[in-house]
């Protein structure tokens, strides 16, 4: 108990500083809100006009689409805020052997690593998806009950851990390859379908990838789907749950094995 | 002029030393790309047989999707506009105004050697990405589609280069242009067609957006390979888009020339 206290005071005060760093470019830091909010409209906008000829694709309606995409962008936007930054960062810190440093610290290194840089001006943009998420609900009219919008909650946070794990993953492979920007941007482009309703895609091997492996068409539809009442079945909330504790099982074994063969460079 | 043959060589040469990166960003970028013709498929799926969005099958559609890919390998800048803010800001352009060599000229070859290497490497991808599509895939109708799609994409490019050197001169001005470029880029990304096709959308709205440059970029040269653009409307459009390209060049010329007297040369 009293080191979970001692992580949550010092994420508390990580976050404060980088709240206290970013506020010093004020200009700055509106115009990266306003440029992923354009982002968001777009794909807004692609969905508008795709519904402009069509009344639903594989039977979603476009509301119901709508809310899929906002739910997609709060959890993008999550990941951006806590460790979008901070993974990519993971590389330049093994290549300058500035890593030495964080693993001298008497706490958990991959936490610290992981959770160092808040990304405060996304907060805004989470905002924005919760935002579009209700405005959906209520063109709707469905209410959902305190028991889906818990579930919701709990589900979103399932999805983050995944993608947090996967990013972590692929980050890792840093301590080989010493350059995983480029790894982790494209993981961060797979977002990009997240936000499609998993019915649009044909039973295949590009499912399967990205249902089993990669669970990108689970991530958000699941949450969504709950949140809606158009869960078929509780088989996949069951899915979701195991593949996260999967996930972060895995990465945390590469993260290990990783550690085990670093040796530093330049010291 | 073998001066910049040089540059030429050079641009090659550095961009040959990230070959798998940018053979991952080709491979990466076209998983979204699938998403999105798997949602058309189904919508198409959804509708009557023979039924069609805007005036696109649903071969067209895919082709369009496919063709706007290629378009995009060939025109792209990479990481030009973020190498050429980044050369302001460090006070690198500094030796180019004591040296006999212009520094858009330059930038332009760079740009060309960037896109001879990218564009065979993102090929790859496509190519297996287009046989998997080859249901869809079709030649141009005829041989005057043939060369004016040759033509608009050379002059696209063009115009894409001017655009993007002329956006990232606001490094002369501000200190930070990443986010600058990023609006601009959601705007081109829009307009140009890349997203959808333009003409989709409703008569006015794809009327208005043909009177700024962003269509001329991709959804132009596109359109003509289809062959839905044909006749006197061909020759109209190359005219349209060659002032545009001429308007492009005067602009990064004339901001170049304010800039540069803002310029303070700093850390060089």
């Amino acid at each position: 108990m009293n080191t979970l206290r001692r992580y949550v005071s010092l994420w508390v005060a990580l976050g404060r500083i980088s709240l206290v760093q970013e506020m010093m470019f004020k200009l700055n830091f509106i115009l990266w809100i306003v440029v992923e909010a354009l982002w968001f409209a777009l794909q807004l906008a692609f969905m508008g006009v795709l519904y402009s000829h069509t009344d639903s694709i594989g039977g979603w309606t476009k509301w119901e689409v709508i809310l899929l995409s906002g739910c997609s962008q709060f959890l993008m936007q999550l990941v951006s805020i806590f460790f979008m930054t901070n993974l990519t960062n993971l590389s330049e810190l093994i290549r300058t052997g500035k890593l030495d440093f964080f693993l001298l610290l008497p706490v958990n290194a991959r936490f610290l690593i992981s959770t160092r840089k808040f990304e405060v001006g996304n907060c805004i943009n989470a905002l924005l998806g919760l935002a579009v998420i209700v405005w959906a609900l209520v063109e709707l009219h469905y209410r959902p009950t305190f028991a889906q919008i818990l579930g919701f909650i709990l589900l979103c946070g399932v999805g983050l851990l995944i993608h947090y794990s996967w990013m972590c993953l692929l980050a890792s492979t840093a301590f080989w390859t010493v350059r995983s920007q480029g790894i982790v941007w494209g993981y961060y482009n797979l977002f990009n379908i997240a936000r499609l309703p998993d019915v649009a895609f044909p039973p295949g091997v590009f499912k399967a990838v990205f249902t089993f492996v990669l669970p990108m068409l689970l991530v958000s539809n699941v949450p969504s789907k709950l949140l809606v009442g158009r869960l078929q079945s509780p088989w996949e909330i069951g899915l979701l749950l195991s593949l996260g504790l999967l996930s972060f099982g895995l990465s945390e074994w590469v993260w290990r094995r990783a550690l085990k063969q670093y040796t530093s460079a330049s010291s | 002029m073998r001066k910049y043959l040089h540059v030429l060589g050079i641009g090659i040469q550095n961009t040959l030393v990230y070959r798998v990166n940018f053979l991952f960003r080709a491979a990466f970028g076209l998983i979204p790309l699938m998403g999105t013709l798997f949602v058309w498929r189904t919508i198409y799926a959804d509708k009557a047989p023979g039924d069609l969005v805007g005036s696109y099958t649903l071969g067209a559609m895919v082709s369009y999707y496919l063709l706007v890919t290629f378009v995009d390998a060939l025109t792209a800048v990479a990481e030009d506009d973020w190498q050429i803010a980044a050369d302001i800001k460090d006070g690198n352009i500094s030796q180019f105004l004591l040296k006999p060599v212009d520094y858009l000229t330059y930038r332009l070859c760079l740009y060309v050697s960037g896109r001879a290497i990218y564009t065979p490497m993102a090929l790859v991808p496509v190519a297996i990405f287009a046989w998997t599509q080859r249901a869809y895939f079709a030649v141009p109708p005829d041989l005057t589609a043939t060369l004016g799609f040759v033509a608009a994409t050379l002059l696209a490019g063009l115009l894409q280069f001017f655009l993007a050197y002329t956006s990232a001169l606001l490094a002369f001005w501000v200190l930070d242009v990443s986010t600058f470029i990023f609006i601009l880029f959601a705007f081109e990304y829009l307009a140009s067609g890349h997203l959808f096709p333009l003409d989709i959308l409703p008569p006015w709205l794809t009327q208005a957006l043909y009177f700024t440059p962003y269509p001329y970029l991709c959804h132009f040269p596109v359109s003509i390979y289809l062959g839905r653009v044909s006749g006197a409307e061909l020759g109209q459009g190359l005219a349209l888009q060659s002032l545009w390209v001429g308007l492009g060049y005067g602009l990064a010329r004339f901001v170049w020339s304010r800039g540069i007297r803002r310029y303070s040369a700093a850390g060089g």
